[in-house]
Formats: structure tokens, C-alpha cells, sequence
């Protein structure tokens, strides 16, 4: 009888964020890389959506470029390429500590902030790259 | 002797004997991506404004037939392994949490099957 109030009346994760936990670069870095992952399995639906668009035809694939190429398309591949630039370096982060390095605070800040860095120049490289060339 | 409660073991919600399996595969899939996504984003950015024909014949030189078809089915594997962990982590009463897990990974199935289709008949087909 109390083993059942007690269950439900349990908080759910993620209650420590917010209320108890001060907002840090550590864990703002943890939950993006999720947020990052989630929004890039949406994405995946645009990428199979651009490819069978191709493979339907001369029309169907000018349909979705028109779409990709509208200033939403626009802010939608440059969102995606940063989400997808954010969880790579920080995934070799996570493969990193899996390796059981970089644990102590002073590099998991340094490489913390170097992933913030790297993945806004990264975003911006690849944009150069592919209007430049 | 398991000092595991009998509800406990009938519930099955601890060790099925395929401990750090999932662990595992999600890390080999990510060390697979680290390439496969520098790739991606480089070559696949360039083509973003590309016309038909221009893309279509991008597609089919082989490499990068073979390149995409990987890059779809890892990324989709990789995300089908994440999003089970997200779903686990909040997804709170055991049928809700089953069944959107069940829905997720057969959704990513799906999305894999239409993009290696739709990159094979490209390949395969005639412009």
C-alpha cells in the first residue's frame, strides 16, 4: 500500500535540472548532446525525404529544393549541420572518457569549451566550403 | 544464490545476459560515423543547391553510392541505440516505454530501407 504511493509519487528524471542543479557548462554540454542526437534522428527524415525526392524524378526533386532552398530550408540545414558538428566532437569526447581519460575537471572544461568552439567553426567551414567551391 | 527478489527475476527487468551489448554497439557505430560524417557534411553541403542532374550523377559514381548507402544505414542504427536510452531515461510505465521504443526502432527501419533504396535506384537506374 505504501510501496505504491511512494513509486508514484517519485519525481521523474530529469527533476535534478532546474531546481537543484546551478546550470553548468558540463551539464548543459550532457543534455545538448542528447538534444543534438534527438534532433538529428529527425533529420534523417529530411535526408530520406531529399534522396527519394531524387530518386522520384526530375520534378519531385526540384519540389524539395525549392523547399531547401527557402530561408526555413536554409536555417533548417544550417541547424542541422551544427547539431551534427556539435555531436561529433563531442561524441569523440564521450569515446575520450570511454578510454577512461580526461576525467579530471580542468580537462573536461578545457575540451568542454573547445567543443562549444569547434563545432560553431566547423558549421562555419563546411558553408565556406560549399559555396566557395 | 541470486539475492534477487523472485518478483524481481520474474519481472525481468534486470540482467538478460546481454549486459553491455547495447553499450558496445553504440560506440562501434559512433567510431564508424566519426569518418562517415566528416564525409558527409563536406560533400553532401556542396550538393544542397545542386541541379537534378548534376546531383543524381554525384549519387551514382560508385564511392560515394557506397559511402551513402553506409553513412544512412550506421547513422540510422546509431540512432535507433540513442533514442532507446532517451526513451528509457524518461519515458516513465512499462507499456508506454516498450511501445515507443518498439514504434521508434521500426521507424528507423523504415527511414533506412527508403534511403538505401532511394540511393540504389539511383545508382542502378537510368537517368
Amino acid at each position: 500500500m505504501s510501496a505504491k504511493s511512494a513509486q508514484t509519487s517519485r519525481p521523474l528524471s530529469p527533476f535534478m535540472l532546474g531546481p537543484y542543479y546551478k546550470p553548468q557548462l558540463t551539464s548543459m554540454l550532457s543534455i545538448t548532446h542528447r538534444l543534438t542526437g534527438v534532433a538529428l534522428s529527425v533529420g534523417t527524415v529530411f535526408l530520406v525525404a531529399w534522396l527519394m525526392a531524387a530518386a522520384g524524378g526530375e520534378q519531385s526533386y526540384a519540389a524539395f529544393s525549392e523547399c531547401a532552398s527557402a530561408w526555413y530550408g536554409q536555417i533548417i540545414l544550417i541547424g542541422f549541420t551544427w547539431a551534427l558538428s556539435f555531436h561529433l566532437c563531442n561524441g569523440l569526447r564521450h569515446l575520450w572518457w570511454d578510454l577512461g581519460r580526461g576525467f579530471d575537471l580542468k580537462t573536461v572544461y578545457a575540451t568542454g569549451y573547445a567543443v562549444v568552439i569547434v563545432s560553431i567553426v566547423l558549421t562555419a567551414s563546411v558553408w565556406l566550403v560549399a559555396c566557395c567551391l | 544464490m541470486s539475492i534477487r527478489s523472485p518478483l524481481s527475476r520474474a519481472r525481468g527487468l534486470g540482467s538478460a545476459k546481454d549486459g553491455v551489448q547495447h553499450w558496445w554497439v553504440q560506440r562501434v557505430s559512433a567510431v564508424a560515423l566519426v569518418p562517415l560524417v566528416v564525409w558527409f557534411m563536406y560533400s553532401v553541403a556542396g550538393m544542397s543547391d545542386a541541379p537534378y542532374l548534376e546531383f543524381v550523377s554525384w549519387v551514382r559514381q560508385p564511392w560515394v553510392t557506397v559511402l551513402l548507402v553506409l553513412f544512412i544505414g550506421t547513422t540510422l542504427y546509431h540512432s535507433a541505440l540513442g533514442l532507446q536510452v532517451v526513451l528509457e531515461d524518461y519515458v516513465s510505465g512499462e507499456f508506454k516505454k516498450i511501445a515507443s521504443i518498439i514504434a521508434v526502432k521500426l521507424a528507423c527501419a523504415v527511414l533506412a530501407v527508403a534511403g538505401i533504396f532511394a540511393v540504389l535506384k539511383i545508382a542502378f537506374g537510368s537517368i
